[in-house]
């Protein structure tokens, strides 16, 4: 599995700084995981649609750390190497169950808009 | 992590920040080479999906929002190891923040305790003064008009809104143990410390039954006369002492530092027991109000309760109350002029804190220009500008506040000091403090010193053109460093010349007041207070007799050549004001020119040595029941007559308490400057009157009597003559005292002391202003000179004569002179005039100023370039060329 180098030269994500968060804190959701696995875990979810560059995923797990909505502790990786592992915290629970409510709400909006449109054209 | 620890383990954080990197790289190159990539490969591409390692460090490390503290930390220590690597320079820049800021702290901790804090009672902001008010009173001559004692019980009486309390000036003989004494004497009411809200150092206040006449005679001492006579001896509470013949029982200290009405009183007794006629006339205005708003009150109820008891007492007493009313205003310390002196200053040294800040700006632009290749290759690393600016405003910041600190130690140190310096008594010096404003007045100082020398170099940090900084070896010197480098040495140079054209004004102004004639001989001349035994005061004809033999004592004294009796005498040692006319319909006061009243014995021509111009002066002629004569001097003449003879004619002088209001001139004499050298020519009344001491009527004599002075011509230095006066003139009873001694040529000097004061200070403020400005010339001409040694070194090379080179660097600095001194020369002249408003007696600007003063600064600061242009001379080219 060996991704198109130029698409990961791309520096700039498509994703607005909102979703970025919305995502990772659903990839942690599914429990403790560190920051490589997370990166892959998107990709492979994603069928490679969403290509989060990797130089900007360490900020924002940094951030939302920061933030108290993700902990970490250092632990060891099944092949024994020492790993930071992110784990959801109470709190960024109840951001990520806010947040995807949000965005469920707004993508349907956006859906039902783009209908409307599609019809006003037909 | 809190904060703190972040911090604090800011290592382990970066260790584990690496340790997560290449975690990643690792496993992803890991993966790469489980798919059949080669390892060097792999690691290529893992670096390359990842980013500049770096760079995702930096994004994580802002991440942490702690970032800002982090930063000032790390800028902290770098801006110490920066000024410890740099030792002299260091030491330079922080003392001449120091001297800056400590000198506008110090400035600015008198401006605090005088001018700004409040005062010193408990709820100052409850406070009020009150004051009578009737159209006839000319408060910008009389100051704000008293209350008449009827009218202060009946306020006390009526006012729900106010808890007033009045005070009375007095003298008196304390006599008994040791010499007798003559005493500052201030009658109170019973409630004065309770209304003020302070506590007596020891004993009690007066009561309420002890502020009626008849009741025990009691008193309160004064702390410092407590201190001064008695030692502070607890058991003189208790104890009785005569007080002009009357034995009163101590029963309080006043607090220490207690002042009323602006001075501390040596011995208080209560008003209500003083029988003296004038306090029971609701024409006379003697009682200083204070009052104390009660709780809830505004100070808007208590004038509108006052103004309507005014009213009501106008309809009660119509001949004396008729258009008097009584106003309230906050109570606020009654500090003089000394204002503008404090705040003119302020701004001097505001000026000279400046100069600092430009020489030490100076400093750092030639240090931040030496280190630009070391900035832009920061910049290369990917520090941003915000970065790089807020670092070398750190590093000016820690610069700042180090001059701070020892500023304000110098403060601390020299504020008692300089305190000594000030001629005369500076108010409410007592209060005078370091407190909490000052410091922080200090910190802003030092912070805004800081961001005002440090924003020039700051803003400089490169940012493009990276690459020719980099090869360029930081040898060039661009033309915008150079004109910002100029611009530094000519806003110096432009705020030397205005404390020096400043100093030079005070020169001329105080050479000019010397030289004034003063209207009479002040050389020999002793005057003094002196306060007849009590027991003739009660007598008017005894009283009368006893001056006569006091005067006849006085002469006989060996080296006494002349001796008077005077009221008040010139250089401001007291005034009475008088309106006149010089005819019968004289209008109401309010309408009427004033003049300078002066009562005194014959010999008082002789004794000053003022020259008589027309008619007589006074003599054994002038009995009381002859017709009451004056003397005017020239300017009352000139005012009032023109060209005519006033001799023969007659002056109305209708508030002067004699039986006849109508006074025959019968000779003028030359003017005497009563205000002081410096401000008599500016004074609102000058015209002067003399009349006979020997007319005053019997009505007047006690109080008279109270206030004269003597005045005693001498064949040599007259403080030699004090003691044998004192012995002589110690009366029968030996109750006689003469205080207050001083000679004339004391008080001229002294009514010059503050222009003497202010020009000792510009002369000081100038000479450093001279000194720092030489030091930031000669510092920017080294600098630049050094830069442009390479360029010398071909210049002479090429055939360049050392003369050339000189004239190149000199031409340099003269430019700079030209444009500074030009610019200067146009605040100096600004700076004139704000002298002119505030300084009494100063001199406008002239020329001639500005040709004495500037040359100095040319002079000086042509010597400062001077040095490194020979060093550039001496250039040996071989070695320039090789340089780099």
């Amino acid at each position: 599995m060996q991704k198109p180098e130029v698409s990961a030269l791309n520096p700039k994500s498509d994703l607005p700084q909102g979703t970025l968060d919305l995502l990772l804190l659903k990839v942690v959701a599914l429990g403790p995981v560190h920051g490589y696995a997370i990166a892959q875990r998107l990709e492979q979810v994603s069928r490679h649609v969403v290509q989060v560059p990797q130089g900007s995923l360490y900020p924002a797990l940094h951030r939302l750390e920061n933030r108290g909505l993700l902990s970490a502790d250092w632990k060891e990786t099944e092949t024994g190497r020492e790993a930071k592992f992110y784990r959801l915290t109470a709190k960024g629970r109840a951001q990520l169950e806010t947040e995807a409510a949000s965005w469920e709400r707004l993508t349907e909006a956006i859906g039902l808009i783009l209908k409307l449109s599609q019809e006003g054209a037909e | 992590m809190n904060w703190w620890q972040r911090l604090l383990r800011r290592e382990e954080m970066e260790e584990k920040l690496q340790k997560e990197m290449r975690f990643h790289l690792e496993e992803h190159a890991k993966e790469l080479i489980a798919g059949g990539v080669s390892p060097a490969e792999a690691q290529r591409r893992a670096r390359m999906a990842l980013g500049g390692p770096e760079k995702v460090k930096e994004e994580c490390r802002d991440a942490r929002g702690t970032r800002w503290l982090e930063d000032l930390w790390q800028d902290l220590r770098c801006a110490l190891r920066m000024l410890r690597q740099r030792p002299g320079f260091a030491a330079v820049a922080i003392l001449t923040l120091a001297l800056g800021i400590g000198a506008t702290t110090l400035m600015f901790t008198l401006v605090n305790g005088v001018l700004l804090r409040p005062l010193p009672y408990p709820e100052p902001d409850k406070l009020v003064a009150v004051h009578g008010h009737s159209d006839g009173w000319k408060t910008e001559l009389f100051g704000e008009q008293n209350v008449a004692y009827p009218d202060f019980l009946d306020c006390q009486r009526d006012s729900r809104t106010l808890a007033l309390a009045g005070s009375l000036f007095d003298g008196g003989t304390l006599s008994g143990a040791g010499l007798p004494e003559y005493v500052d004497l201030r009658e109170i009411t019973w409630n004065l410390f309770s209304v003020l809200g302070v506590h007596l150092a020891d004993g009690r206040a007066f009561r309420p039954e002890e502020d009626h006449r008849g009741a025990a005679p009691v008193m309160i001492l004064g702390y410092s006369f407590w201190q001064r006579h008695f030692a502070g001896r607890p058991e003189v509470v208790g104890a009785s002492l005569n007080l002009d013949d009357k034995l009163y029982t101590v029963v309080g200290i006043a607090p220490s530092g207690f002042r009323l009405r602006d001075s501390e009183p040596d011995v208080m007794t209560p008003l209500g027991q003083d029988t003296a006629p004038f306090l029971e006339k609701r024409g006379a205005h003697p009682i200083g109000v204070v009052a104390r708003l009660e709780p809830g009150a505004t100070l808007a109820a208590a004038q509108a309760e006052l103004h309507l008891i005014g009213r009501h007492l106008a309809e009660q007493y119509k001949d004396t109350n008729a258009d008097r009313i009584f106003v309230a205003r906050r109570l606020r310390p009654n500090v003089g002029d000394i204002g503008a002196t404090l705040w003119l200053l302020l701004g001097a040294v505001g000026l000279v804190l400046l100069i600092a800040c430009t020489n030490v700006a100076s400093l750092l632009l030639a240090r931040a220009i030496s280190r630009e290749r070391e900035l832009a290759m920061r910049v290369a690393l990917g520090a941003g500008r915000g970065r790089l600016v807020r670092q070398c405003l750190t590093e000016s910041a820690v610069l700042g506040l180090s001059g701070g600190v020892l500023g304000v130690a110098l403060a601390a140190f020299g504020f008692r000091p300089f305190v000594a310096l000030w001629p005369g008594a500076l108010p409410r010096v007592e209060e005078v403090q370091l407190d909490w404003r000052v410091l922080l007045f200090a910190l802003i100082v030092s912070l805004l010193s800081g961001f005002l020398f440090g924003l020039a170099p700051a803003l400089r940090a490169p940012v493009h053109k990276l690459e020719q900084v980099l090869r360029g070896g930081g040898r060039g010197v661009t033309g915008s460093s150079r004109r910002l480098h100029g611009s530094f040495v000519v806003s110096e140079l432009a705020l030397a010349v205005v404390l020096l054209v400043s100093a030079g004004l005070l020169g001329r102004t105080l050479l000019h007041l010397s030289s004034l004639d003063p209207g009479m001989n002040v050389r020999n001349v002793l005057v003094t207070r002196m306060a007849l035994s009590p027991a003739t005061l009660a007598d008017p004809a005894r009283t009368r007799v006893a001056w006569k033999d006091a005067l006849e004592r006085a002469r006989r004294v060996p080296g006494v050549q002349s001796v008077a009796t005077v009221d008040t005498f010139p250089m401001r040692e007291g005034d009475n004001e008088q309106g006149y006319w010089t005819s019968a319909d004289v209008p109401p006061t309010n309408k009427l020119p004033f003049a300078l009243m002066t009562c005194v014995s014959p010999d008082y021509l002789k004794v000053m040595g003022i020259s008589l111009r027309r008619g007589r002066f006074f003599d054994d002629r002038d009995v009381p029941n002859s017709a009451p004569v004056i003397v005017i001097d020239e300017v009352l003449a000139l005012n009032s007559f023109g060209a005519e003879d006033p001799v023969g004619k007659r002056l109305w002088i209708p508030e002067m308490g004699y039986a006849s209001n109508v006074f025959e001139i019968v000779g003028v004499v030359g003017h005497v400057r009563h205000w002081g050298l410096a401000s008599d020519d500016q004074a609102k009344i000058r015209a002067q009157i003399y009349y006979p001491f020997s007319q005053l009527p019997d009505s007047l004599m006690h109080r008279w009597s109270q206030l004269m002075s003597i005045a005693v011509r001498t064949e040599l230095a007259p403080l030699g003559e004090v003691a044998s006066l004192r012995s002589e003139l110690k009366g029968a009873a030996g109750d006689q005292v003469l205080y207050e001694v001083r000679t004339m040529e004391q008080l001229v000097s002294d009514s010059l002391s503050r222009q003497r004061f202010l020009l000792f200070l510009f002369g000081i403020f100038a000479a450093l202003a001279v000194l720092l400005s030489c030091i930031g010339i000669y510092g920017v001409l080294a600098y630049l000179t050094g830069q442009r040694v390479p360029e010398i070194g071909i210049r002479i090379a090429l055939g360049a004569r050392p003369n050339n080179v000189m004239w190149l660097v000199l031409r340099q600095s003269i430019g700079l002179l030209v444009v500074g001194v030009a610019l200067g020369t146009a605040a100096a002249l600004a700076a004139g005039r704000v002298l002119l408003r505030f300084v009494e007696g100063m001199q406008p600007t002239d020329l001639s100023t500005f040709l004495v003063t500037i040359p100095v600064l040319v002079l000086a600061a042509l010597f400062a370039s001077f040095l490194p242009a020979r060093r550039a001379s001496r250039v040996d080219p071989v070695i320039a060329l090789r340089q780099d």
